[in-house]
């Protein structure tokens, strides 16, 4: 269905009883076009973008558990484009660029909400290096703005600005930066995509890959029976190493615990997005009005969705460093996510080394705000077997050959990044 | 998540650092560029029982080769990692 005004005031009248579900909850067909592995954003919006943009629509999503129930629904909904190397400024830029038109294109309200990302600097060389970084974006056409001190006390009062270690010095923000309803991307995604077409397929867990003489894939054996394919493309952030030793390949990744968390409710108080220059903190406020925060990787491989208290303590002490006055305020809930860390800190977005295959990896824990980007560079890598141009960088075997794309400077230590 | 240090005895987490998988094993000099990138940038990744190199910074500052399960974070066994401090306790 359409929704609008007028799809609202029809369903209020009839006292909301007639809503419809958003998108089709299909049974899997004996072949495909195309089978996307993996129901997240990601994945769903490959799918959506390889029915609108590349017009394959014989397209099914794989989903082992319910759309969305992994790292789509697991993060802190943060979209920005700040990036400072080749390869990472182009490509978060084009996502921005897809947030920013989302909800017409998609006719479904994700909520996007452009209020702004700050990064807080707190010494000299800090705001070096994001002067650097904010001239790098502006070069490349994307809005950035250096704050002084002065500037961050009128627009955010409350910041721990005499902090004897870590004064708050300023900090670059992108107005377009902000956040989305992550859940409602992925139903929007589902909306959009289901009514072209795609098939979208839950409790269907992929068990194994199919392949013919060559080596080629021809489909995927799945816990609802086997499914022939044209290509297969995996989008399975945590899982990405697993879903990848079925068809025999190793991957420069390690999947390690991310943990999130949210306070209690409180009338409107954060403006925007910020985050602590000094440690690991980043913070927005929702909608709903609890505190959505989060910091480091928990730093040891896990698969488990759950971290431990010594990360808890070190995002809670960076909140306090920042904001001495939520100390006040209950932590509601926490939990934790699986993120496929690159060697790097980049993402890849490639072909395999097995015909057939397609992979859309390494997201580490800036996998959100890639979401449309991730969709529509991975369908332009599937339909035409090419990769995007602002996506050529993001190559498997860059590894091998030394143009490892490393924002944070940090080596392959993927529990660094 | 707790660890039981063999110097130090049962510790929290937080006086440890991970380093990661204790598979790979550095390459002779003469191995080739491939067998250099397989242990400098491929992994296992492994779902399940997993052997790990661990640094107990806020303790002995020994290594530790700790067997955990990546699934359920449980710990089956802790070892001095090969090293001057393996000797001590004759592993």
């Amino acid at each position: 269905m359409k929704y609008s005004i007028f799809s609202l005031a029809r369903a209020a009248l009839s006292g909301h009883k007639n809503w419809q579900p958003t998108w089709r909850d299909a049974a899997p067909k004996d072949r495909y076009d195309v089978v996307i592995i993996g129901g997240g954003g990601h994945g769903l919006a490959t799918a959506w973008f390889l029915a609108s943009e590349f017009g394959i629509r014989n397209v099914a999503v794989l989903e082992k558990g319910w759309i969305g129930s992994g790292n789509a629904g697991r993060n802190t909904t943060i979209i920005r484009s700040n990036y400072g190397l080749p390869g990472n400024t182009g490509f978060y830029e084009l996502s921005m660029k897809l947030w920013e038109p989302m909800e017409q294109d998609l006719n479904y309200n994700a909520m996007v909400s452009q209020r702004g990302v700050l990064n807080l600097y707190h010494s000299d060389a800090q705001r070096d290096a994001f002067a650097r970084r904010g001239n790098t974006m502006r070069i490349n056409g994307i809005d950035a703005e250096l704050l002084d001190q002065a500037a961050l006390r009128k627009m955010l009062p409350f910041l721990n600005f005499d902090n004897a270690r870590f004064p708050v010095q300023g900090g670059l923000l992108q107005r377009r930066g902000g956040t989305a309803r992550h859940d409602a991307v992925v139903w929007g995604y589902a909306h959009a995509a289901s009514a072209l077409g795609v098939d979208i397929i839950q409790n269907c867990e992929v068990t194994g890959f199919t392949r013919d003489a060559n080596g080629k894939v021809t489909g995927v054996e799945t816990s609802r029976g086997k499914i022939g394919a044209g290509k297969v493309g995996m989008a399975v952030a945590g899982s990405s190493s697993r879903v990848a030793a079925m068809a025999g390949l190793r991957l420069p990744i390690e999947s390690h615990v991310l943990q999130a968390f949210v306070s209690e409710a409180i009338k409107p108080l954060l403006p925007n997005v910020m985050t602590f220059g000094a440690g690991h903190f980043y913070v927005s406020q929702s909608d709903k009005g609890g505190l959505v925060f989060g910091g480091d990787i928990d730093g040891y491989n896990s698969y488990a969705q759950r971290g431990n208290l010594p990360v808890v303590e070190d995002v809670c002490e960076g909140g306090m460093a920042l904001i001495p006055m939520i100390g006040r305020v209950r932590l509601l809930r926490q939990w934790g996510g699986i993120m496929d860390m690159s060697m790097d800190g980049s993402p890849i977005i490639d072909k395999s080394p097995v015909d057939g295959l397609y992979i859309n990896a390494g997201w580490c824990y800036g996998g959100f705000k890639a979401t449309p980007g991730s969709g529509f560079v991975f369908a332009h890598l599937i339909a035409r077997d090419q990769s995007h141009k602002e996506a050529a960088l993001f190559r498997l075997d860059r590894f091998q050959r030394g143009a490892m794309i490393d924002e944070k400077g940090q080596g392959a230590q993927p529990n660094l990044h | 998540m707790r660890i039981v240090c063999p110097f130090c005895g049962e510790r929290e987490l937080g006086e440890f650092t991970y380093l990661g998988d204790a598979k790979p094993q550095r390459p002779a000099a003469d191995a080739g560029e491939d067998a250099v990138y397989d242990y400098v940038y491929l992994r296992d990744n492994i779902a399940g029982v997993m052997s790990e190199h661990w640094y107990h910074g806020g303790g002995c500052r020994a290594w530790l080769k700790v067997t955990r399960n990546t699934l359920t974070h449980e710990i089956s066994a802790v070892e001095p990692a090969a090293g001057a401090g393996a000797a001590k306790v004759g592993a």
